[in-house]
This record gives C-alpha cells, sequence and structure tokens, in this order.
C-alpha cells in the first residue's frame, strides 16, 4: 500500500537535547484516509514523535515525507503551509482571542474567500463553537476549547491532522463526542494520527495502531486486532483488556 | 489647586503611554524587561534633531514655523524618517545582541545585557551632542486658555493630537491585521504561533520596528515640549515601567491608560505635594494597582 502512503516517518531519532534522544529510531507509515493510532506507556515517546513530525522538536537523524516530500528538518511554521495540522495536548488555543480571531489565524495560510467558507464549515462541524464566536477562548468549557482546537487544526484544509491526547482531561461523555468527531472529520477525507493514553476510545475509530515504548517501535497491528489481544494491552496499554471501562493510564 | 495640572499630566501621559506601547509589546512578546527602551526615546530625538537640521541646512530661504507651532516641516519630516531609523536601531540591537542572547534562552541575562546597552547607547549620545539640553525651536508659544483655568499651547494640543492618531492606529493594527493577530499569538503563546504556520522571526522583527518607531515618537513630543538631552529618554524608563506594568503587560489601551494616569498623578502630585516627590507617585500607584489587580488593569494573565 506504499502508493497510498501520506505521511511517513523513517527511521527517526529526535529529542529536545542531540544528546539525548527520546525517539530513538521509530518508523510509521500512515496511508491516505487512515486513522492511526499511537500507543504506548507514559514517557514511551508518544508526544515528542508527533511534536517531531510536526517540526516542533529537533530531528537527528531519520527522515519524515509528507505526501512524496521531504519535510524532515523544515520549521514548523513551514510545514502547516503544506497540509500537515497539529492539535498540542494542552494549550491549544489562543485564550485571549476570540473563537472567531483564533480560527481566521489559523487559516491565515488560505486565501479570504476559502479562509470565510472554511469558518463557516467549521460552524457547521462544531455548532457549539458557532454559538460562541464572539466569544473569548479563554471562557470556553473545556470541551469547546478542546473543539476549537481540533476546529483550529482544520481551518488549513489539512492533508493530515495530528493530535496530541485530544481525550485528555474531558470527561467520558466528553471523550465519546470528541472520538465520535473525529469519526466524522476522517469521512469528510482528512487522515488522521493520534497519539493517545485513552487506549481503548481510540482503537475503537483507528484503523492501525503502533504501540511505542522507551522510544522505539515495539508493535504494530490493526486496531481491532490489538483492542483484542490481551498480551498486548497488559504489557504496553495499561491492563486496558482487563478495566473494559477504564481510563487506560497505567 | 488649579486644574492646569490636568492639561500638562495629559501630555505628560500621553508621551508616556505612546513609549510604554513599544515597551509593553517588546515585553510581552520577546519576554524580557528591555531597558534599551527608555534609550531608544533619546535616539529617536537625536535623529529627528540631526535629520531637521541637515535638512534646513540644504534650504536657502528662510523656514517659518507651521501655523501656531514652534516648529516648520523640517521637523516633520526627520521625525518620520527618524521613527524609521530608530526603528532599525533597535533591529540592529536585536541583530547584534538580543537575537544571540535569546537563542540561550535566558531572560535574566538578556535584561543586564539590555542595561548595559542602554548604558552604551546614553554615553554614545553624550559623547556626540554632549550632556547639554538642546531643543528643536527657541520659538516662544504662548498657551491659549481652554477654560476652567487650564492653559494649553499649540505645541501640547498637536502632541495630544498625534499621539491619539498613533494609539488608534496601534490598536487597529493589533486588532484587525494579520500582523498585528500574529504579536498577540506571539505574545500569548509562541509555541501555538508557530504550529498555526506563524513565523516567530518575522514577529520579533516587526516588533521591534514598531517598538522602535513609537518610542521616536514619544522622543519628539518630549523634544518638542520639553528638551532634548541623552538622559531624557531613561529618565522617563521608570514611569514607562509602571504605565506598562499598570495598564497590563501586553496591553496597548493598558499602556495609554496606565501612560494617562502616571503622567495625571505625577502632575497633581506636583502641585499638592512637591516636585521633589514626583517620581515617586508613579509607584504608589503601581503598588496600589499591583495589590488589588495584580495582571494590572488590562491584563488577562499574569
Amino acid at each position: 500500500m506504499t502508493d497510498a502512503e501520506i505521511l511517513a516517518a523513517d527511521r527517526l531519532v529526535a529529542g529536545y537535547e542531540p544528546d539525548v534522544p527520546i525517539i530513538r529510531g521509530v518508523s510509521i507509515v500512515v496511508h491516505r484516509g487512515e486513522i492511526v493510532v499511537i500507543l504506548g506507556p507514559n514517557g514511551a515517546g508518544k508526544s515528542t514523535l508527533i511534536k517531531a513530525i510536526a517540526g516542533l522538536v529537533p530531528v537527528t537523524a531519520g527522515r519524515i515525507r509528507l505526501a512524496g516530500q521531504d519535510i524532515t528538518s523544515v520549521p514548523a511554521h513551514r510545514i502547516v503551509h503544506q497540509g500537515l495540522a497539529f492539535v498540542p495536548q494542552t494549550d491549544n488555543v489562543f485564550t485571549a482571542m476570540t473563537v472567531d480571531e483564533n480560527l481566521e489565524l489559523s487559516g491565515h495560510i488560505l486565501p479570504q474567500a476559502r479562509r470565510r467558507r472554511q469558518i463557516e464549515a467549521m460552524c457547521d462541524l462544531f455548532p457549539d463553537l458557532a454559538a460562541q464566536r464572539r466569544s473569548a477562548a479563554g471562557r470556553l468549557s473545556g470541551g469547546q476549547r478542546q473543539m476549537l482546537a481540533i476546529a483550529r487544526g482544520l481551518m488549513i484544509e489539512p492533508v493530515v491532522l495530528m493530535l496530541d491526547e485530544p481525550s485528555a482531561g474531558l470527561s467520558p461523555k466528553l471523550v465519546q463526542s470528541c472520538f465520535a468527531k473525529l469519526a466524522e472529520i476522517r469521512q469528510s477525507g482528512v487522515t488522521i494520527l493520534l497519539v493517545e493514553q485513552n487506549a481503548r476510545a481510540a482503537l475503537a475509530i483507528g484503523d492501525r495502531a503502533y504501540v511505542l515504548a522507551d522510544g522505539q517501535n515495539r508493535h504494530e497491528a490493526a486496531a481491532e486486532a490489538l483492542a483484542s489481544d490481551p498480551t498486548v494491552a497488559r504489557l504496553y496499554l495499561g491492563g486496558m483488556a482487563a478495566a473494559p471501562q477504564g481510563e487506560a493510564n497505567p | 489647586m488649579t486644574l492646569q495640572f490636568l492639561a500638562d499630566g495629559l501630555v505628560m501621559g500621553a508621551m508616556t503611554g505612546l513609549g510604554a506601547i513599544g515597551l509593553t509589546l517588546t515585553y510581552s512578546i520577546l519576554r524580557f524587561a528591555n531597558f534599551t527602551h527608555g534609550d531608544l526615546i533619546s535616539w529617536g530625538a537625536y535623529f529627528t534633531l540631526v535629520l531637521a537640521t541637515l535638512i534646513g541646512a540644504a534650504l536657502t530661504h528662510d523656514l517659518q514655523p507651521l501655523g501656531p507651532f514652534s516648529f516648520g516641516w523640517p521637523v516633520v519630516v526627520a521625525g518620520v524618517l527618524a521613527m524609521l531609523l530608530t526603528g532599525l536601531l533597535a533591529l540592529l540591537l536585536d541583530y547584534v545582541l538580543f537575537g544571540r542572547l535569546r537563542r540561550r534562552g535566558n531572560a535574566i541575562v538578556m535584561v543586564i545585557a539590555s542595561f548595559g546597552a542602554s548604558l552604551a547607547l546614553r554615553s554614545l549620545l553624550e559623547f556626540m551632542f554632549t550632556s547639554e539640553p538642546t531643543y528643536f525651536s527657541r520659538e516662544l508659544q504662548i498657551a491659549f486658555p481652554v477654560g476652567a483655568g487650564i492653559r494649553i499651547t499649540p505645541d501640547q494640543l498637536c502632541m495630544l493630537g498625534l499621539a491619539g492618531v498613533l494609539v488608534v492606529a496601534m490598536h487597529l493594527l493589533l486588532t484587525r491585521s494579520h500582523i498585528g493577530r500574529a504579536m498577540r499569538a506571539v505574545s500569548e503563546n509562541p509555541a501555538l504561533a508557530r504550529v498555526v504556520g506563524i513565523d516567530v522571526a518575522a514577529v520579533i522583527r516587526t516588533t521591534w520596528l514598531i517598538g522602535g518607531a513609537l518610542a521616536c515618537a514619544a522622543g519628539v513630543m518630549l523634544g518638542l515640549t520639553v528638551q532634548i538631552r541623552p538622559y531624557m529618554g531613561f529618565d522617563l524608563l521608570l514611569p514607562l515601567f509602571a504605565a506598562a506594568i499598570l495598564g497590563g503587560i501586553g496591553s496597548v489601551p493598558g499602556a495609554i491608560a496606565g501612560g494617562l494616569i502616571v503622567g495625571i498623578a505625577e502632575s497633581a502630585g506636583v502641585q499638592l505635594i512637591g516636585a521633589n516627590y514626583r517620581a515617586a507617585i508613579a509607584f504608589l500607584l503601581l503598588i496600589a494597582v499591583l495589590l488589588v489587580k495584580p495582571t494590572g488593569l488590562f491584563g488577562v494573565r499574569d
């Protein structure tokens, strides 16, 4: 399926300090239209991996390709122009700006007409936000804020949307609606790469998953197979199979 | 007690506010207290003085002041050019000094470095122009009454108008333009700004240019209504910080409101208590506001 490859990291080595790599030779492939989930225990390097792909963490070895183009070591603000959107886990909206301003700013790389259209599309996708367009993002509830962060990412009409633990800090009910939204977004043709602690919810909407441990690839499987594999669950997902309703935090 | 302190305080406050806008922007976007800001004010005034003198010397006929004002058109043209030059001077400082230190990421080192650079900039002015005060114009201005026992000179009125125009322009820039929104974005969250495709280095350059230009405008106003001397900006630095913090770091309306409050309080204090305590008044106010609202009047975060 390499012809449908949209995003790939090839033997990536990355970390905040050059001599202390956190990611130590990780390879992943994301195909067009997929939802790929990155799982693993705390400290496995999941967040560092997608931050390195987004250009926010220095890469010391290996390559990153987006839609056939090498984007290794391209500065973060340039990568956005190539259609890669990133939604960080925390501080992922500009709290002092209104909902509209957040969307407008995030869509600044689009021509004005397309930007306007995309803002309207986001208001249709997230009706909660549509009602609060002129409120400061800092006044939104946790769930609405997360929706704004995702809408912010979608503003650039991305080829790939990367999310770092979108369910973190949300109530179980909101986690459900957040993942339902992501499934809906995938239906519209956006490829999604997702880092999650909440393995159960993520695997329910994902196609494939990678398990990282200690900065390296440990396991790769179809999401369904992984969710029903008790050994993998116990070793790498914090006993998810044993605790059907629980959060997957170790 | 007459109400004259209101007019004097308003003029002084408008200048303080203009200077404080640049300070509050560099403080919130570059994340350090820039002590050279006062000296950018002085350099702006001297740039204008030199350029206006050159323009005057190149003219063959005698110059008349513009309308009721004490200055002629060369000062206006020179002022605009000097705003650009002062912005470039700020960029140069960033290129040779602050940019290098920023990469090492230590805010304390940057503050101390700016203190050193401030000293050097000030000494350079003293070396070139001596510490003797000088003036844009020796024309006398007659203050005219505006009611309630308040008198104001045409120059002062012009400066108030100019400050108002610049403040409105800055406000529109920050709220309506892309670069303005990008500046607010970097000030709130530089990492997220990069994620949404903002070139943080370009925003920093713009911030220096705007900060320098506004410092120059404050310097020209101060030079026209008081006098020009190498310490003029440095002596204004503490009221500038008071105004910026009072209004809330990062807030343009806050900086101008803080400037006006500091200016009027100082003028009132001079009349009520005496000129010796002028500098203390800004700080009493600052402490009082910080005790009640630590983020400043218009501040949204600490």
